[in-house]
């Protein structure tokens, strides 16, 4: 079966995991590897998986996407420098799918609003954060039941599951994520706390996620639709489990998550990098599907 | 660094050292985030009246500390910042940055309503989250400090790394902040010693204690012996767990040794007594669970949202306390404590259906 070739720009934790995602893909294929840095790992390793690779970033990756039949590109490099990734690329007619928290293109959170995004084939799609997709399916579960004035995401996540570029920006991430809790999660006002716990053996990954209901919540109808919602992210991430809640205070809603991951690049404490690779993975077959079938044509920016 | 007695002991006297009060920030934990503007206006006033020269004043969070997580205060920090700083002749107003929950806009915000120096905190190993908030601080022309929290969980050789990650983001200052009031004496000056041997000689040391193992004091004194020369401290110990170093303690033991602070001590006894000990809805003191924190470790804020939910769940409020100190739970983690007596209670056969 055809599968749609596809580059990966960024080798530090996330660009280097998405490999492992895209190879058990039906739909995908990793083709390229774009670093910075010859004597990277992730690049060492891209080669050893079959890849073709450059360091000298997305200039060094142009001259040969339409000859290698590129048609998607997933962008784990900083928000600094994924406009003009973009740019580039989407001049060639390549789709993105940024996982920085630059945002130019719209937020998506699959089981919420991929396939609205498919149906209009935009060109460069955002994934938000970690603490993004694994909170806002929650937001959106609640605010799909009644009125939500505010919500606030805690992720926790291991020391050793941050690369440098997200330590060194939190201030990006925590914008970019708040930002989306109302745009995508439907909250009328977000906020988002993210805290980087160092424990020996790492901590998997947790999310809390409170919700203020305008009016008294539904209980029943709030559970049923977080259940639902849970389901729909474990057919990506089989690691996505309620640990406990919901616990209803008041108009105060409280759930708390936890994300193992599959183990693929980092152990499976990292689900805070799974469930971003897993979601953009699922983003790029929803739109491989499209391309296939002949419903999405890419056509250049 | 410091001169020797002939008889061995050091001596301290003559020493500068800059006292930075914790009241208005780590006294909104004890007061739940409940302190009305006039009562930060009366504090500041006494505080400025009495030459102290700096003051934190913030959410207990400080900035984005305003959460369900953390508590919504009376006031917004603007709100705070605007009553308190006309009333303010002599001291400086600092305010607390933990990366992750503030951001470089909340602190732009802060500079524009007169705040002129801040600490940028976080986890004790996790200092490259910082270079952003440190590097604008500076921009801003702020006095600038790092502040390495819950240092006990790092050793003084890791600690002495992440204070010079902090030094070379712009950091004018490294503090040693003992978030769980886990150490004793020997810890603090380990730590500040392997900070003097690697920073700057410009580069200032601070310390910040908790009492909860009744030794904010000592620790102070520990810490001025192996080079810091700025202390966080709060009137009558209004902070988390037991409360902070308690500053007129402070200011009378550096009175007695000679230290130069500064302060009036009188005035401080006066403001304790009459003022800060009025306001406090519970007596800040080493009890059972404070002391708790201290002898596990355990991070200071987590004391009244423990006694809350232990309350709540039917749990004694040191098994909550001590179960978190086994799962490693740092600061900023309060939403961890719900779940983790959630867990607890559930084992033990105390939730019915309805709130599982």
């Amino acid at each position: 079966m055809k599968k749609i070739r596809c580059a990966l720009i960024g080798s530090g934790n996330i660009g280097t995991d998405l490999i492992y995602k895209i190879q058990r893909s039906p739909l995908l294929e990793p083709v390229w590897m774009v670093g910075i840095d010859a004597n990277s790992e992730g690049l060492k390793m891209a080669r050893d998986m079959g890849l073709k690779t450059t360091h000298e970033g997305v200039d060094g990756l142009l001259p040969h996407v339409l000859e290698d039949g590129i048609q998607i590109a997933f962008d784990a490099t900083s928000a600094y420098v994924h406009k003009s990734n973009s740019d580039k690329l989407t001049a060639l007619g390549v789709m993105m799918i940024d996982l920085t928290p630059a945002a130019i293109g719209p937020l998506c959170v699959p089981p919420v609003n991929l396939a609205e995004h498919a149906a209009k084939g935009a060109m460069n799609l955002n994934m938000i954060s970690c603490a993004g997709q694994a909170t806002i399916p929650i937001v959106r579960a609640v605010s799909r039941v009644q009125g939500v004035s505010y919500a606030e995401i805690i992720a926790s996540v291991a020391s050793k599951s941050i690369g440098p570029g997200t330590r060194a920006n939190l201030d990006e991430f925590t914008y970019t994520t708040s930002n989306a809790i109302e745009v995508v999660g439907g909250a009328r006002k977000g906020k988002a706390l993210v805290v980087v716990n160092p424990a020996e053996p790492p901590m998997m990954m947790r999310n809390t996620i409170y919700c203020l209901t305008d009016d008294k919540p539904d209980e029943a109808a709030i559970r049923e639709s977080v259940q639902q919602m849970i389901g729909e992210v474990q057919k990506y991430v089989p690691g996505y489990r309620l640990v406990n809640g919901p616990v209803f205070d008041g108009n105060k809603v409280a759930v708390f998550m936890e994300v193992k991951g599959l183990g693929d690049y980092l152990p499976t404490y990292a689900g805070n990098l799974d469930i971003m690779t897993a979601a953009a993975t699922r983003t790029a077959e929803m739109f491989a599907e499209g391309i296939l079938a002949g419903r999405i044509e890419l056509k250049a920016a | 660094m410091s001169t020797t007695t002939n008889d061995g002991f050091i001596d301290l006297k003559g020493r500068k050292v800059l006292i930075h009060d914790m009241s208005l920030r780590d006294g909104m934990h004890a007061k739940r985030e409940q302190i009305s503007t006039a009562q930060m206006v009366a504090v500041a006033s006494a505080l400025d009246a009495a030459g102290v020269p700096l003051m934190q004043v913030a959410h207990g969070g400080g900035l984005g500390g305003n959460s369900l997580q953390h508590g919504f205060a009376m006031h917004s920090n603007e709100e705070y910042w605007t009553a308190v700083m006309p009333h303010i002749k002599r001291s400086k107003v600092s305010v607390l940055l933990i990366p992750g929950m503030g951001t470089m806009k909340e602190l732009q915000s802060a500079y524009d309503h007169g705040v002129r120096s801040v600490s940028v905190a976080t986890h004790c190993t996790e200092a490259d989250t910082t270079p952003q908030h440190i590097a604008y601080a500076r921009k801003l022309g702020m006095d600038t400090v790092g502040f390495l929290m819950m240092a006990h969980l790092n050793t003084p050789e890791g600690l002495a790394v992440q204070g010079k990650l902090m030094e070379s983001y712009g950091a004018e200052c490294v503090y040693v902040t003992d978030s769980a009031g886990y150490m004793l004496p020997e810890d603090v000056k380990r730590r500040v010693r392997a900070l003097r041997d690697v920073l700057k000689p410009e580069t200032q040391i601070g310390f910040h204690g908790h009492h909860n193992l009744g030794m904010g004091i000592a620790n102070s004194i520990a810490a001025i012996e192996e080079g810091a020369s700025r202390i966080d401290a709060s009137v009558a110990g209004l902070g988390a767990g037991a409360g902070n170093t308690p500053l007129e303690v402070f200011v009378a033991v550096c009175d007695r040794m000679g230290i130069d602070t500064g302060c009036d001590l009188f005035k401080l006894m006066d403001m304790a007594e009459d003022l800060i000990v009025p306001m406090m809805d519970q007596m800040v003191r080493v009890d059972r669970a404070s002391l708790t924190l201290g002898f596990a470790g355990v991070y200071s804020t987590f004391l009244l949202h423990a006694k809350r939910l232990g309350a709540k769940y039917g749990l004694p409020a040191r098994d909550i306390l001590v179960e978190l100190g086994k799962r490693k739970m740092i600061g900023g983690q309060e939403d961890m404590i719900e779940d983790t007596a959630l867990t607890m209670a559930r084992e033990r056969g105390l939730l019915n259906d309805k709130a599982a």
